[in-house]
C-alpha cells in the first residue's frame, strides 16, 4: 500500500477564496482606518500655512495674540496675516503637561488603595456594588464633572484646601494661595478633576489584573509566613506592575485630551505660566474650544489655521501616549468588557 | 501587624476618596436638578436664562440616535469582521486603528468635523454634522464590544451551521450575530451614553438653538443638553443655575440607567 502522492497539507499554501460577503464586511471595518487619516489628512492640510508661519515659535513662545483685527492684514514672513499676531502655545502646553502630570500624582496612590481594597478587603457580598461605584465614576460625563467642579470643588479649594495647604507649606511661594486671584479656579481644580476621571481607569485595570493572580502564589507566600497585606504589597503587585504601568499611561492619555470639566474649572489662563498651585491655567484642549468664537474674528484665517494646528499635535501627542500605553499592555483593549 | 492595620486603613480612605466625590456628585445633581423639575421644564423651551429645556431635550434624542443609525451598522459591521476575518494582519491593523480613533480628544474630532462638514460641505451648524460626529466617536467603542461579545460564540456553532450547508452570510447574521446580540446591543446602548453625555464635539457642529428641531438635517443649528450645563451654570441666575442641573439630571439618568442596567443584566453571575 503506497500513500498517495499528494504533498503533506502543510506543504501547500491554502489559498482560501475571499467571498463576496467578507469583502463588504472588510470595506465596512475598512472605514474606521480610512476615518482616522481623513481627520489627521484634513487637519494637517487645512494647518499646512499655519505650521509654515508660526515655525518653532509656536511652541517656543507663550504669546498667543491675534494682532490687530481692525487693520488691513500685513505680509509677515511671507504670509498675510494681522499687524502684531503671534500663536505661541507654551503656556498651554505647560498647563496641559502641568495639570496632567498632577493628577496622575493625585490618582496613582488613589487608584492602587482602592484596587487593593476592592480585590482584598472588601467583603465578598458587597464587592460587586463597591467595584460598580468605582465603575461609575468613569461614565460620568465630562460636563457634569465641571459642573460638579464650579458648584462642590472650587469653593471647597477657595476656602478650605486653599487656606489649609497655605498653612502648612504657605512659606513656599508655589503653594501660597495668596498669591494667586484665590478663586479656586485654577491648576489644582483641574488637576483634582482629572484625577477622579482618570482614577477609575486605572483602579479597573489594576482590580482586573489582581484578581488574576494565580491562587499557588499567594498560597505560597503565606506559607512563607507573610501577612495578608504582605501577600498583597510584597508578593501580588510586582505580578501586576506592567498592567499598572499600562493603565497608568492610558489614563494619561485620557487627562491630556480632556476638554469639558478642565474648561469649565481651569480658569482660562491666557499668555502666563502657572506660578502657583491655585493660579488659573488653559489646556490645549480647552483652549482649542473657548477660543474658536474669537478666531473666527480674523480675516485672514490664519488664527483658526494656528488651532487646527494645535488639534494636530494634541492629536499626536495623545496618539504616542495610546500607542506606548498599548506596547505596555499587550492585547488591552481600551473598551472594558462589562 | 501595626503596618498591615494602617496599610488596609489607607486602601480603604483611598476608596473612599474615589466614591464620596461620585456619592457627592449625584447627591448634589439630584437635588438640585430635581428641584428644578416642573411640567413646564418639559413643554415649553428655553428663553433666554428662563423657561423649559423642551428644545435641548428633543435635540438631544435627534442627535444621540441619529449617530446610532450611521454608528451601529458601521460598528457592527466592523465587529463582525474582526471577530470573523480578522485573525490576521489587517485584522490588527484595524484594531489598532480602531483604539487609536477611541484615545483621539474628542474636541479634535470636533474641531476636524467644523472645518469640513460645517465649512466644507457649507452644511452649517447642522443636526447632521454633530450625528456624524458624534457616530465617528463612538463607531471604534461599538466594533470592539461587538468583536469581544461574537467571539464568545462557540466555534462548534458556527460549524454545525457550516456542516448543514448553511451560506457565509446566513452563518454571520443568523447564528453568530444572533448569539452575540446581548452584547452587540450592550455595546449599542454604550454608545447611546457616550453620545447623550457628550459636549465638545458638538459644539462646533451642532450649534445650539432656542427653538425645537423643525425637522431640517442641514443649515439648521440644534440645542442639546450638556450645552446648557456648559453654559447657563456660567450665567449669574437662580433660573440659569436650575436648567443647568434640571440638565444635568436628565443626562445622568440616562447615562446611569443605561450603565447600571446593562452591568446588572450582564454581569456573570458567580
Amino acid at each position: 500500500m503506497s500513500l498517495p502522492d499528494d504533498p503533506p497539507a502543510s506543504a501547500v499554501p491554502i489559498k482560501r477564496k475571499r467571498s463576496r460577503f467578507e469583502l463588504g464586511l472588510t470595506g465596512i471595518a475598512l472605514l474606521i482606518p480610512i476615518a482616522l487619516f481623513v481627520i489627521v489628512l484634513f487637519l494637517g492640510q487645512y494647518a499646512w500655512q499655519a505650521i509654515g508661519f508660526n515655525g518653532i515659535r509656536f511652541i517656543g513662545t507663550i504669546d498667543w495674540s491675534l494682532g490687530n483685527l481692525y487693520m488691513n492684514p500685513v505680509v509677515t514672513r511671507g504670509y498675510s496675516v494681522p499687524l502684531g499676531a503671534n500663536y505661541g502655545i507654551l503656556a498651554f502646553i505647560v498647563g496641559t503637561l502641568f495639570s496632567s502630570f498632577l493628577a496622575l500624582l493625585f490618582a496613582l496612590p488613589v487608584a492602587v488603595g482602592t484596587a487593593i481594597f476592592l480585590a482584598e478587603a472588601a467583603p465578598e457580598r458587597l464587592r460587586p456594588a463597591l467595584s460598580l461605584l468605582v465603575e461609575l465614576v468613569a461614565v460620568v460625563p465630562s460636563v457634569v464633572f465641571g459642573l460638579w467642579g464650579i458648584y462642590v470643588l472650587a469653593p471647597l479649594i477657595s476656602h478650605y484646601i486653599g487656606p489649609g495647604i497655605t498653612a502648612v507649606l504657605g512659606f513656599i511661594p508655589f503653594f501660597n494661595i495668596h498669591n494667586s486671584t484665590g478663586s479656586g479656579f485654577g491648576l489644582l481644580a483641574a488637576a483634582i478633576v482629572l484625577a477622579l476621571m482618570i482614577t477609575p481607569i486605572i483602579a479597573t485595570t489594576l482590580y482586573d489584573a489582581l484578581r488574576q493572580v494565580p491562587r499557588e502564589l499567594r498560597e505560597s507566600a503565606v506559607a512563607l509566613g507573610a501577612t495578608r497585606f504582605e501577600v498583597v504589597t510584597k508578593t501580588m503587585l510586582p505580578t501586576v506592575r506592567v498592567t499598572l504601568v499600562g493603565g497608568v499611561v492610558l489614563g494619561l492619555g485620557r487627562a491630556l485630551g480632556e476638554t469639558m470639566a478642565v474648561l469649565m474649572v481651569s480658569g482660562g489662563a491666557l499668555n502666563y505660566l502657572p506660578k502657583t498651585l491655585f493660579t488659573p491655567i488653559s489646556t490645549m484642549a480647552a483652549f482649542i474650544l473657548s477660543q474658536l468664537d474669537s478666531a473666527l474674528g480674523d480675516p485672514t484665517n490664519m488664527a483658526v489655521k494656528s488651532l487646527a494646528e494645535i488639534a494636530l499635535v494634541l492629536f499626536l501627542i495623545t496618539l504616542a501616549v495610546n500607542a506606548l500605553a498599548r506596547v505596555i499592555v499587550r492585547g488591552a483593549t481600551f473598551v472594558r468588557n462589562v | 501587624m501595626i503596618v498591615s492595620a494602617v496599610g488596609w486603613g489607607l486602601c480603604g480612605f483611598a476608596f473612599l476618596l474615589v466614591a464620596v466625590p461620585l456619592l457627592d456628585l449625584v447627591l448634589t445633581v439630584v437635588i438640585k436638578g430635581a428641584a428644578a423639575f416642573s411640567i413646564k421644564l418639559f413643554t415649553t423651551s428655553s428663553n433666554g436664562v428662563k423657561g423649559g429645556l423642551l428644545a435641548a431635550i428633543v435635540g438631544t434624542t435627534v442627535l444621540s440616535l441619529g449617530s446610532l443609525v450611521f454608528a451601529v451598522p458601521i460598528g457592527v459591521g466592523a465587529g463582525l469582521y474582526l471577530s470573523e476575518y480578522g485573525q490576521n494582519r489587517l485584522g490588527s491593523v484595524v484594531r489598532f486603528l480602531s483604539d487609536t480613533l477611541t484615545g483621539m480628544p474628542s474636541v479634535v474630532l470636533g474641531y476636524f468635523s467644523y472645518i469640513t462638514m460645517v465649512i466644507g460641505f457649507g452644511w452649517q451648524f447642522s443636526a447632521l454634522a454633530g450625528s456624524i460626529t458624534l457616530a465617528i466617536m463612538i463607531v471604534p467603542y461599538l466594533a470592539r464590544i461587538t468583536e469581544l461579545s461574537l467571539q464568545r460564540v462557540p466555534v462548534a456553532m458556527r460549524e454545525a451551521a457550516f456542516a448543514l450547508g448553511a451560506q457565509e452570510r446566513t452563518v454571520a447574521f443568523r447564528v453568530v450575530l444572533s448569539a452575540g446580540l446581548p452584547g452587540v446591543i450592550t455595546g449599542v446602548l454604550l454608545g447611546l451614553a457616550i453620545s447623550v453625555g457628550e459636549t465638545a464635539p458638538l459644539i462646533y457642529t451642532a450649534g445650539w438653538s432656542n427653538y425645537v428641531w423643525n425637522g431640517k438635517f442641514i443649515h439648521q443649528p440644534i440645542g442639546y443638553l450638556t450645552y446648557v450645563i456648559w453654559t447657563f451654570i456660567d450665567q449669574p441666575y437662580k433660573s440659569a443655575h436650575a436648567l443647568a442641573f434640571a440638565a444635568a439630571l436628565l443626562v445622568m439618568l440616562v447615562v446611569l440607567a443605561i450603565n447600571i442596567g446593562v452591568r446588572l443584566v450582564l454581569r456573570p453571575k458567580v
